[in-house]
């Protein structure tokens, strides 16, 4: 059963929760594939993104006019009430006025928490800094369950797990499902000692190497992330950490048949492309399914009966 | 309730409350107070943190008397803060056991204990400590106070309610 106001966080999701997420978005990708509805008409959708997005922004969208709803945009920040220093929580007081719910992203933790105790209407959080994304994790808990198995899962989180605010939620709601955790990360880019404990707290299994190769062949699902140029000071020290998360098709020569790899994308060259083509690659199905996912959050929060 | 007559000590000087007196090897550092609060227990050193959390700054015109690092038989070395004619709520002491777990709250009236009582953390401390990330919504210029929940007591655990970062040590660093 699905009681909430806001998504703001894994943390504030029960196994139920994500479970009566996950069913409704498969109810519902025959619409995000273009089949016809009116489920959202006279609704209005705000999408205040203070930093860039394409695909979450670009999905919402889809999601909210797909199902017959409308969109606003809040647009660039340099031309907005924003320039003229207005409070983030007045923004969403006065545009919590024109629409049915927002979808925020802001470069400060915490923002869509902020957000909600003084917008009108539910708010969707898409990204607050190093923080939290919920439906970037439910569209990946999604892709799992669709393309392998949630239920005792191994998977590996592979990349910059300090930064990346995507590993750190999904690690979290992975807790709930019982899986075996690995994660594969350089030195300086672990994830973070409070997020690993609070891991162990819950009982599931998590195991820490910088070796990608030690894992390859034993997981069901690589989840990679994307390693940021700019976290190294020292162009060099990025190029030899870069290339050792570098996978090909002969990288994966060994790996489970079934193994299926993600990744939240952009991928810059931590996949090849000829990984595409093989059977593992999942990451263009997992970045749709972010289109039934959110279809199934604006339903809960906004449609009709919520 | 113990404490509620006044007592004579060997200079003649009444009002202590018994805890006070037990700990004290000798001589009374600070006279008594006739009216007001006498916070005792309080870990060495962290006295002037008490008082920040009682938003006790220079510049206020109450009396107050501030004792720091004498003997404790519970405690090794404690602090105690007198704070004259000024009765501090419940929900104000409580906040004293972010720092201060161990102390003690005595209400004095007419020279008087007539309360006594231990601190107990509430669920939530809010506009009391700020988060330490830095780039946290609630370090902003926004309209909103510091909230951090309490998760756990013994020790003391807090998770900013925006950000949801922990602060478990150093928590008198980020006393607002």
């Amino acid at each position: 059963m699905f009681m909430k106001r806001h998504v703001l966080s894994m943390r504030e999701f029960s196994r139920e929760e994500i479970d009566s997420v996950l069913d409704l978005a498969a109810s519902l990708e025959p619409y995000a594939r273009g089949k016809k509805s009116d489920m959202m008409a006279g609704k209005i959708l705000a999408l205040l993104f203070f930093e860039p997005s394409t695909r979450t922004r670009m999905s919402f969208e889809t999601a909210m006019k797909r199902l017959g709803g409308s969109v606003i945009n809040l647009g660039p920040a340099e031309g907005s009430s924003i320039s003229k220093g207005e409070s983030l929580a007045d923004t969403v007081r006065v545009i919590g006025g024109y629409a049915d719910a927002l979808v925020i992203r802001h470069p400060k933790e915490g923002s869509a928490r902020l957000a909600s105790q003084f917008s009108p209407v539910p708010v969707l959080n898409a990204g607050d800094g190093a923080g939290h994304h919920p439906t970037q994790t439910l569209l990946d808990l999604y892709t799992i369950k669709k393309e392998s198995c949630l239920e005792n899962l191994s998977i590996a989180l592979v990349g910059d797990l300090k930064y990346g605010r995507t590993v750190h939620s999904l690690a979290y709601a992975l807790s709930l499902f019982g899986a075996d955790i690995t994660l594969v990360s350089p030195p300086g880019l672990r994830m973070p000692d409070p997020i690993k404990t609070d891991l162990s707290s819950k009982g599931t299994c998590v195991r820490e190497t910088c070796d990608l190769g030690e894992v390859v062949n034993n997981v069901d699902v690589l989840y990679m992330t994307r390693i940021q140029r700019e976290r190294f000071p020292d162009p060099v020290e990025y190029n030899k950490v870069a290339s050792s998360y570098r996978i090909s098709p002969e990288f994966l020569a060994g790996a489970k048949k079934n193994l299926i790899i993600m990744h939240p994308l952009p991928r810059v060259d931590e996949i090849s492309p000829l990984v595409d083509e093989t059977a593992h690659a999942r990451y263009f199905q997992q970045s749709f399914y972010g289109v039934p996912v959110r279809m199934a959050l604006l339903k809960m929060l906004i449609g009709a009966g919520a | 309730m113990a404490d509620i007559l006044p007592k004579k000590d060997q200079n003649g000087q009444k009002e202590r409350s018994s805890d006070e007196a037990k700990d004290e090897p000798k001589g009374l550092r600070v006279k008594p107070i006739n009216n007001g609060t006498v916070i005792d227990h309080i870990a060495g050193g962290q006295a002037l943190n008490v008082l920040k959390i009682l938003g006790i700054s220079g510049t206020t015109d109450a009396t107050v008397s501030v004792v720091m690092n004498v003997e404790s038989r519970k405690l090794g070395k404690k602090d105690i803060v007198k704070v004259e004619d000024r009765e501090l709520f419940e929900e104000e002491v409580n906040r004293i056991a972010l720092i201060a777990p161990a102390a003690s709250i005595n209400i004095i009236r007419d020279c008087k204990v007539i309360e006594k009582r231990t601190v107990d953390l509430p669920d939530e401390i809010v506009g009391v400590v700020r988060c330490q990330n830095p780039n946290c919504i609630s370090n902003t210029l926004e309209p909103i106070k510091s909230r951090m929940l309490v998760k756990t007591k013994n020790p003391v655990l807090l998770r900013c309610l925006y950000c949801e970062q922990p602060l478990t040590d150093r928590i008198a660093e980020y006393l607002i």
